[in-house]
């Protein structure tokens, strides 16, 4: 009874398509979107961003969040800039600041590994104290005179800027982290249901605490990146950063219930929204405005894929995510059912 | 014969690739029971979720009481009389037992919820059920049947005339199942009308008044249930004629022990548990629901904790603090609840069977994407597994594919003890026939097995052993010579008095 139809599968490939789309129409509304200078431009300003995603997409897929990704990027910047300025050593103020972003990471992962509380309230709490810790340092003044230190942001190796370089690295590690270790096989299988994994022999605890500690290097990362590229040690930045962080691999796919997510969706996902940010601006659109047509997506990316998944199992029209689904779905596989229309009423 | 109170006509259903129903027919008539049979995978609980508005019919029609009706959500079901007592009950634990009786359709007085009114109804439903729980009690507090009887009741009160039962007693202990049937019988005397969905053949012959059989999206038969025999039910669910009663049990050369432990204990939960399993034996673990049986292999395996006792892997003692340290010691559990402990929804079939073995496909800093497939491929043609292919969700997989799925996981990491807890429950006969050949096979190449059945024929049909558990303690160790129904039960409701 089970036919070996193939579909051509369109939802897989969706997000790269609305990639393209996005790109193909931001170069015919402004001539000077497919310059070089702009789309490195571009590439430059969703560096940080998207970097600060695959943290969150890591965290996601892992069942967890962190909502303290944008205050632990300031202080662990801010931090990295205080070193630098004292040694005069970028490795030594790298290091810094990827500790600061590991320091604060793992007290969170403490707290929701080992002690089994809520990443989204633990992580609320590390925002306040991050955010809190780097004012109290810098008593509110920003860090000027960075000589070398802007290397990083504003430099080039050759033609390529540097921080689009380390996105590239960054994506590639983090890409073999996910589909070619153990530990991100187990990061999808905790976030998908964490009892199996645990009964599969998954060290869970251990998992989330990794999970962690990549999201803190990758914070410190960040940090360097965008202090070194505003050419300052700005204690009040990154405010908001974490829900833009959280956006991209949204956008991307990955599911808000764990389990489901990929490297380059989240890259798609940040492309897109650094995109659309930037044919904006070119085409002259206010920042308030931008906000909106930002937030809009938002919802508009997560009604989608909901609505997506739920018209596998209602209807006939082939939107699956996998090759060839066939087998019609029952138990686990259904969608809920509309509001209300619980089974047991 | 009196004209059916639901009837459904033609109805076809079209997913992804499968035609899940063909042109179902079926008629059920007032004040009948009415079961309904088939693999698992055969269309029942589609058909079931477009009788409850879950899913739109292709064509077809369903008629309620005469009348054409078109069932557009649950909502609409519960509207034309049709409610749906689910296999997976869903409840909210902190609701409480009123709320929970008006839920999704609370009566309102001055733009206000009318909770004086719901609470006097509550009242009043417990008082006539003769239920002496308290209105306020929370729902989380109340077992899985004392929940299933709350929601017949609640039904029942919303002027339910059909009621659609799905395995309703796949998660209760056994005397409950009485109530529950003589339910059922009340329920059928006043008029109502049961749709029964069971595996269970004894159940389905104590109670119903018609079968239909339902194989591959199609009505294969619907006769009156005095015009059949268990086995022609069988026969016809599985399309060929299949004996249920012999099991593939083969004499295998039992060896020397490979698991041995003794005087676990867990505080309220379990005493002195002694148990040892040779290689090449397969071992039943007997018992009611709730005397243990399931704490005692939870325990074994450390997903609970111990407080006392020995584990003896290979006649070496080991310490077993996590699954993980199980699987080490070449210990694999398969667990009652697939859903919650044991399959990852969202990984496919191959992420799923190599769960257990990561370090066996990702070696040298690399997935070894060919070595997986071919590990997996192996043993999904082995076992059967029905799916277009090992990169399939298995969340799309039907029950019994999901278990093979789960017993090839333990196959790849390859554990000298096996511990099976319930490993055919809500499983089809087919696909239940197919795992006891696996697990003779895994006995033959000197595996030792543990498995936990609350189906006698089963336990001995297939064990060479007994162990029997009452209220957390040991009451017997049987011998095949010493197998009936009788002893085991016996045993299994022996309340050992504590010195």
């Amino acid at each position: 009874m089970l036919s070996q139809l193939k579909r051509i599968d369109v939802s897989r490939y969706s997000i790269y398509v609305i990639l393209l789309v996005v790109v193909v129409a931001a170069s015919l509304l402004s001539e000077n979107f497919l310059s070089s200078d702009n789309i490195f431009n571009v590439l430059r300003q969703v560096a940080v961003i998207t970097i600060l995603a695959y943290g969150a997409m890591t965290l996601i897929i892992g069942g967890m969040i962190d909502l303290s990704a944008g205050a632990v990027m300031a202080f662990s910047g801010v931090v990295s800039v205080m070193v630098y300025k004292s040694t005069s050593n970028m490795l030594i103020a790298v290091l810094a600041a990827v500790l600061v972003g590991v320091a604060c990471n793992l007290v969170s992962a403490f707290l929701v590994a080992s002690l089994r509380t809520p990443a989204f309230i633990v992580t609320l709490g590390m925002m306040l104290i991050a955010r809190g810790a780097v004012l109290e340092l810098t008593q509110g003044q920003n860090v000027l005179q960075l000589g070398d230190f802007v290397l990083i942001g504003q430099g080039n190796l050759g033609w390529l800027p540097i921080p689009v370089l380390i996105l590239i690295v960054v994506t590639l590690v983090i890409w073999y982290l996910m589909n070619q270790t153990r530990y991100g096989r187990s990061v999808y299988a905790v976030g998908g249901n964490e009892e199996a994994a645990r009964a599969a022999g998954i060290p869970v605890e251990r998992v989330k605490y990794q999970a962690f500690l990549v999201n803190g290097v990758l914070v410190g990362i960040a940090g360097v990146i965008f202090m070194s590229r505003v050419n300052a040690g700005l204690p009040n930045a990154g405010v908001g950063y974490e829900l833009q962080a959280i956006t991209a691999p949204i956008i991307g796919g990955t599911s808000f219930s764990g389990g489901v997510g990929t490297v380059f969706g989240t890259l798609a996902g940040a492309l897109i929204v650094g995109v659309l940010g930037n044919i904006m601006n070119l085409i002259g659109i206010g920042s308030y405005v931008q906000q909106i047509v930002m937030g809009a997506i938002i919802v508009v990316a997560v009604a989608y894929d909901v609505f997506s998944k739920r018209g596998k199992a209602k209807t006939t029209i082939l939107k699956s995510d996998a090759k060839g689904e066939t087998v019609p779905p029952s138990g686990g596989a259904t969608a809920a059912p509309p509001g209300g229309a619980r089974t047991a009423s | 014969m009196s004209a059916p109170l639901l009837s459904v006509t033609g109805v076809s259903k079209s997913f992804p690739g499968v035609k899940a129903l063909d042109d179902v027919s079926f008629d059920v008539r007032p004040g009948t029971v009415h079961a309904l049979c088939g693999e698992n995978g055969a269309g029942k609980s589609t058909l079931m979720k477009i009788i409850n508005g879950i899913y739109q019919p292709d064509t077809g029609t369903i008629r309620v009481r005469g009348d054409e009706v078109r069932i557009k959500n649950p909502i609409d079901a519960r509207a034309h009389g049709i409610a749906m007592i689910s296999q997976e009950l869903n409840y909210i634990p902190d609701m409480s037992i009123a709320e929970s009786f008006f839920l999704g359709r609370l009566p309102m007085k001055a733009g206000r919820v009318d909770w004086r009114f719901i609470r006097r109804e509550a009242r009043r439903l417990l008082a006539e059920e003769g239920l002496g729980f308290s209105i306020n009690r929370r729902l989380g507090t109340l077992t899985v049947s004392e929940i299933q009887t709350l929601e017949i009741v609640r039904a029942v009160y919303h002027s339910a005339d059909v009621l659609i039962m799905d395995e309703p007693t796949s998660a209760i202990a056994h005397k409950e199942v009485e109530s529950l049937f003589a339910k059922i019988r009340d329920l059928r005397a006043q008029g109502k009308s049961i749709i029964y969905i069971s595996h269970k053949m004894d159940e389905v012959f104590e109670l119903a008044d018609d079968i239909s059989v339902l194989r591959d999206g199609t009505v294969v038969s619907t006769q009156p249930a005095s015009d059949v025999t268990p086995a022609q039910v069988i026969a016809q669910m599985v399309g060929r004629d299949l004996d249920h009663q012999s099991y593939p049990k083969e004499r295998i050369e039992i060896g020397d022990t490979v698991f041995k432990a003794t005087g676990l204990s867990a505080e309220h939960m379990f005493e002195d548990i002694d148990l040892e399993i040779k290689a090449g034996e397969i071992v039943g673990l007997a018992g009611l629901i709730g005397a243990g049986r399931s704490e005692v292999v939870r325990a074994i395996f450390g997903l609970d904790k111990l407080d006392r006792g020995q584990i003896e892997i290979e006649n070496v003692p080991v310490r077993i603090p996590h699954p993980k340290a199980a699987i080490a010691h070449g210990v694999a559990m398969l667990s009652e609840d697939r859903r919650l402990v044991g399959i990852v929804p969202e990984l496919s079939i191959k992420k799923n069977a190599t769960l257990a073995s990561l370090k066996k496909v990702i070696r040298g800093g690399f997935a070894r994407k060919r070595e997986e497939e071919r590990l997996v491929s192996d043993y999904f043609a082995k076992m059967n597994v029905k799916a277009p292919s090992t990169e399939t969700r298995i969340a799309n997989l039907s029950g019994g594919n999901q278990q093979k799925v789960l017993l090839a996981r333990w196959l790849i990491a390859d554990p000298k003890v096996m511990l099976l807890d319930e490993p055919t429950r809500g499983i089809d006969v087919g696909a239940k026939f197919e795992i006891y050949k696996i697990m003779t096979q895994l006995a033959r190449q000197g595996r030792g097995i543990l498995m936990i059945s609350s189906e006698l024929p089963e336990l001995i049909g297939m064990c060479d052993r007994i162990y029997v558990m009452s209220a957390g303690r040991l009451t017997a160790e049987l011998t095949r010579d010493q197998f009936s129904q009788e002893t085991i039960l016996k045993y299994a409701m022996n309340e050992i008095e504590v010195a």
